[in-house]
């Protein structure tokens, strides 16, 4: 026999990798993107009311750990410390103190009180791309939305993946009776009103993203499921399943290492989409007022006010420019990934 | 230059065709081009994907009224440069030159080839199912090409579409012109295809491989066919096969092709004789060798490893209307066999598609429920899975078709490994890289010497041909010492060099571990190769066993010599 022709073996999905990489669009896209997350898992270093370090009076504070007393920087009162008091300001750049602030220095949260203009202010120097119309920082708050939103798209895309995966193994795996009955299941739950028992349940409930999170999960696995399903119903019948249950594999097996790996391309190909499907999720019940609680940094959030004080130009402007850019990078990786693991596709 | 139309001529219910007589020498070209001028000539033909030739300038040349093969194994580029005749590949660099009646099908513009696919080269197809519309009638697509490029009214092209129906042999044309291709056989499709083709009485069919999906006893059916139309047309026909019997019988010229060259032509019966190229004698050569021990005598003596009792398996179907509600429909695949299998030996099972003879496998695996007995070893199959896998070691199986039977993302070492897993899980991990390597020795991978088989253990199975993924698959089964083996078609999905090599790997392993084998095969080559008994099954039924030899000389049943007579 000849000696197989590759000189190197690379497995299925490194070859996928390979064609990936190849498509620069997507393979930007996903650096790009990844490096916006890295960018906004740090936000606490890049936006902050908090100085990152203080020296004062030859002792040295670190401010985003701990919360000092206005007191321990010569102020009046026993409360936390407002950075941002012109007050503090000064005392903290007298005689060899002073004071490392974040590159923007506002919280999503810090109502700037000192800002020349009114609320909501338009981009000045001190905030960059104005305030909202409570006067908090937009930048900020552009920053920490999109940390809240790819965080929480990250745990609904797993959670509703997981969920598909294995109802979808279940329903194909097992097919016959189960099949049809988790068929009819399915039926059932996915014409249950969303919205309305989301709007329900946010009455019932205290909002979080905790039961943002559970709700959408609870609805969002079936579209999955079914692609799982059909996988499994194909990869069951063909004859390496066959050989393996000759074998005495134990279904266990067959369904972990024969089915499972053979059966994610369709996982695989949607999970950009589900990415940005689930921050248009966010984004839309915040507009709405039924999604995340008052005072977390969203997106959604921001449009509605944009909405609301149309003549801002600049909060509809920037976080539709953020959101835009967010959801196009995901779906140029969506494309390329889509692309990449196209069994139709051969190595050049 | 039409010279009449089918309608305008008696039907073959008045004893002659439809089509006229056309002589070979009288075929009618667009003027100036000689006589004895080849109807189609091709010069240096290249076709290449995305910059890898796949054919590399290849000449040849049809005669008016010529039959032509072009053989070759898969991968040959033999389909590809037919198809590159009328342009119909898709993303390919055509080049060279092929000139047909003076005009050159390469470079003359698209709109004109369009007018000359299926007016004067029409094409037939492997596969009927896919290439007939399934949502129109056979009338109507063959009236449509009627209608299209004879530019017949509707009525009487409706009517042509019914005469050339009937010239193809089908019983009843009237009925089945009304018909949906699912509702015909596919012998009966292949017809309609052909009648399809042959509508506009072209002066050249390509033909690419127009028998392969069919059974064996109907490829005689179908090749007879084309060569009486081809009589009568007085066309010329290019046939692409890889099958050597019909080419003996058919054609009267041979184009070799090996890796997209041309390695040989010739006339048919000087070339089976004589081949003077290397690949075409290894071609010639193919045929499976007989290289078996003889049974010994006391063959009724011999340990007894699987012994199947009225044997029946049934599926339920699903009931049309209100019935299917409540109870569901059978149909039995497999209606009460009884075999004997001696310990070493080989038992042949043969038949068509739909005889149940993989179904039959499938039970004898106990893969599937059946009723009946089956004892393997003296133990039975029983329903719970930890008493069946003490009997799982003793009889593995091989199937058909080696780029389905390897799950794509698990290594070399992993696929074969698998067995071990389960049955020996106490082995170390040094213990079981051993044992893979001796299984991949065993079947031949790994070099001559077997000592590049660790370079393959962390590879996948795209890396490797079919061949090779069969030879996986047989390492596989082997590594866990099963007595009994089932052969589920495990050659036909192979080119015959290859074939023949693994029929050799497979009797030598026989011999050397004393296996038996339980072989699936609708090839009476492989059976007669291969096995020491056999079955012939037909419709879930044994119709004739017994001896290979005693079987093949003196069929007794008419199924059997129709079979084996298809068969050549």
């Amino acid at each position: 026999m000849n000696a197989p022709v590759a000189p190197v073996s690379l497995s299925p999905s490194r070859r996928a990798w390979l064609r990936f990489k190849r498509n620069r669009l997507g393979y930007w896209s996903l650096v790009a993107f990844c490096v916006l997350v890295a960018f906004s898992l740090g936000a606490e270093l890049i936006s902050n009311d908090r100085p990152l370090l203080v020296r004062y009076q030859g002792q040295t504070y670190f401010p985003m750990v701990t919360d000092y007393s206005e007191k321990t920087f010569g102020g009046d009162f026993d409360t936390a410390t407002d950075y941002l008091d012109p007050f503090i300001r000064e005392r903290l750049s007298q005689d060899g103190n002073w004071a490392l602030f974040a590159p923007n220095p506002y919280g999503p949260k810090t109502l700037n009180y000192f800002a020349k203009a009114p609320n909501p202010s338009p981009p000045t120097g001190d905030n960059w791309l104005g305030t909202d119309d409570r006067g908090r920082d937009l930048l900020a708050q552009l920053i920490y939305g999109f940390r809240v939103s790819v965080l929480f798209a990250l745990a609904l895309t797993f959670t509703g993946t997981l969920l598909g995966i294995v109802t979808g193994a279940i329903q194909g795996f097992f097919g016959g009776k189960t099949d049809l009955a988790f068929q009819r299941f399915i039926e059932i739950w996915g014409s249950m009103p969303e919205l309305y028992l989301l709007i329900i349940f946010s009455a019932v409930f205290a909002p979080s993203l905790a039961l943002l999170l559970i709700l959408l999960s609870l609805f969002g696995w079936m579209g999955l499921s079914d692609y799982v399903r059909a996988e499994f119903l194909r990869n069951r019948q063909l004859d390496y399943v066959r050989a393996a249950r000759s074998l005495g594999v134990s279904n266990w097996h067959i369904i972990t290492r024969h089915l499972l790996p053979n059966s994610m391309t369709p996982v695989v190909t949607f999970l950009p989409f589900r990415m940005s499907g689930a921050i248009l999720a966010l984004t839309s019940l915040d507009f709405l007022g039924l999604g995340v609680p008052p005072g977390t940094p969203s997106l959604g959030e921001l449009l509605s006010q944009g909405k609301n004080n149309i003549d801002a130009w600049w909060i509809s402007l920037s976080t539709f420019a953020v959101l835009v850019i967010t959801l196009l990078l995901l779906t140029f990786m969506g494309d390329a990934l889509r692309d990449a693991l196209d069994p139709r596709k051969v190595d050049q | 230059m039409r010279l009449s139309t089918p309608s305008g001529l008696p039907t073959v219910d008045h004893g002659q065709s439809a089509f006229p007589q056309v002589a070979p020498s009288g075929v009618s070209t667009s003027g100036e081009a000689a006589l004895n001028a080849p109807l189609l000539d091709v010069r240096g033909l290249s076709v290449s994907f995305a910059g890898t030739k796949v054919v590399h300038g290849i000449d040849f040349c049809i005669a008016a009224g010529e039959k032509i093969a072009l053989v070759g194994e898969s991968g040959s580029g033999k389909t590809v440069s037919a198809l590159s005749l009328l342009r119909l590949v898709a993303n390919a660099d055509i080049s060279g030159q092929a000139m047909f009646q003076g005009r050159d099908l390469l470079s003359m513009p698209e709109r004109d080839l369009r007018a000359m696919r299926g007016r004067d080269i029409a094409m037939i197809f492997q596969e009927p199912m896919t290439a007939l519309n399934p949502l129109m009638t056979i009338g109507d697509q063959i009236a449509e090409v009627v209608t299209l490029k004879m530019g017949l009214p509707k009525a009487k092209s409706a009517q042509a579409a019914i005469d050339l129906l009937a010239d193809t042999g089908i019983p009843e044309p009237l009925r089945r012109a009304r018909a949906f291709p699912h509702q015909l056989s596919g012998g009966q499709r292949q017809r309609a295809m052909i009648a399809m083709a042959l509508a506009c009485q072209p002066k050249l069919l390509l033909a690419d491989e127009p028998t392969t999906a069919l059974d064996v006893s109907l490829r005689g059916q179908i090749l007879d066919l084309l060569a009486d139309l081809q009589r009568r047309n007085g066309m010329a026909v290019l046939m692409i096969t890889h099958d050597l019997n019909l080419v003996h019988r058919f054609a009267d010229r041979v184009v070799v092709m090996e890796r997209g060259h041309v390695v040989e032509q010739g006339a048919t019966q000087a070339l089976f004789d004589h081949p003077q190229h290397p690949y075409t004698q290894r071609l010639m050569a193919s045929k499976p060798e007989r290289d078996m021990l003889v049974p010994s005598p006391a063959g009724a003596s011999a340990l007894v490893v699987m012994a199947a009792d009225k044997v029946r398996v049934a599926y339920p179907t699903s009931l049309p209307g209100l019935k299917g509600w409540f109870r569901h429909g059978e149909y039995v695949a497999v209606k009460g066999v009884d075999f004997k299998l001696a310990s070493g030996q080989t038992l042949g099972i043969m038949g068509e598609s739909g005889s149940g003879k993989s179904t039959l496998a499938l039970a004898a695996l106990g893969l599937l429920p059946f009723q009946g007995n089956l004892s393997l070893m003296g133990s039975r199959w029983s329903s719970n899975s930890l008493q069946n896998r003490a009997l799982r070691r003793q009889v593995q199986v091989v199937f058909q078709d080696p780029f389905s039977s390897l799950s794509p993302r698990m290594t070399v070492e992993s696929i074969v490994a698998e067995g071990l897993g389960v049955h020996e899980p106490d082995l170390s991990a040094a213990q079981r890289r051993a044992r893979v390597l001796a299984a991949l020795r065993d079947v031949g991978l790994g070099g001559e010497s077997g000592a590049d088989a660790e370079s393959l253990l962390s590879r996948y199975p795209h890396e490797f041909s079919g061949g090779q993924r069969q030879r996986l698959a047989i390492a596989r089964a082997l590594i866990i010492s099963p007595k009994l083996l089932v052969l589920d078609e495990p050659t036909s999905a192979l080119d015959v060099t290859v074939q023949k090599q693994i029929l050799q790997l497979l009797q030598k392993l026989q011999r050397e571990h004393g296996l038996s084998y339980l072989l699936i095969t609708h090839d009476v080559a492989v059976i007669a190769a291969m096995a020491h008994t056999m079955l012939v099954m037909k419709d879930g039924v044994v119709v004739e066993s017994g001896e290979v030899a005693s079987v093949l000389s003196n069929p007794t049943h008419n199924y059997t010599r129709a079979l084996l007579c298809a068969a050549g």
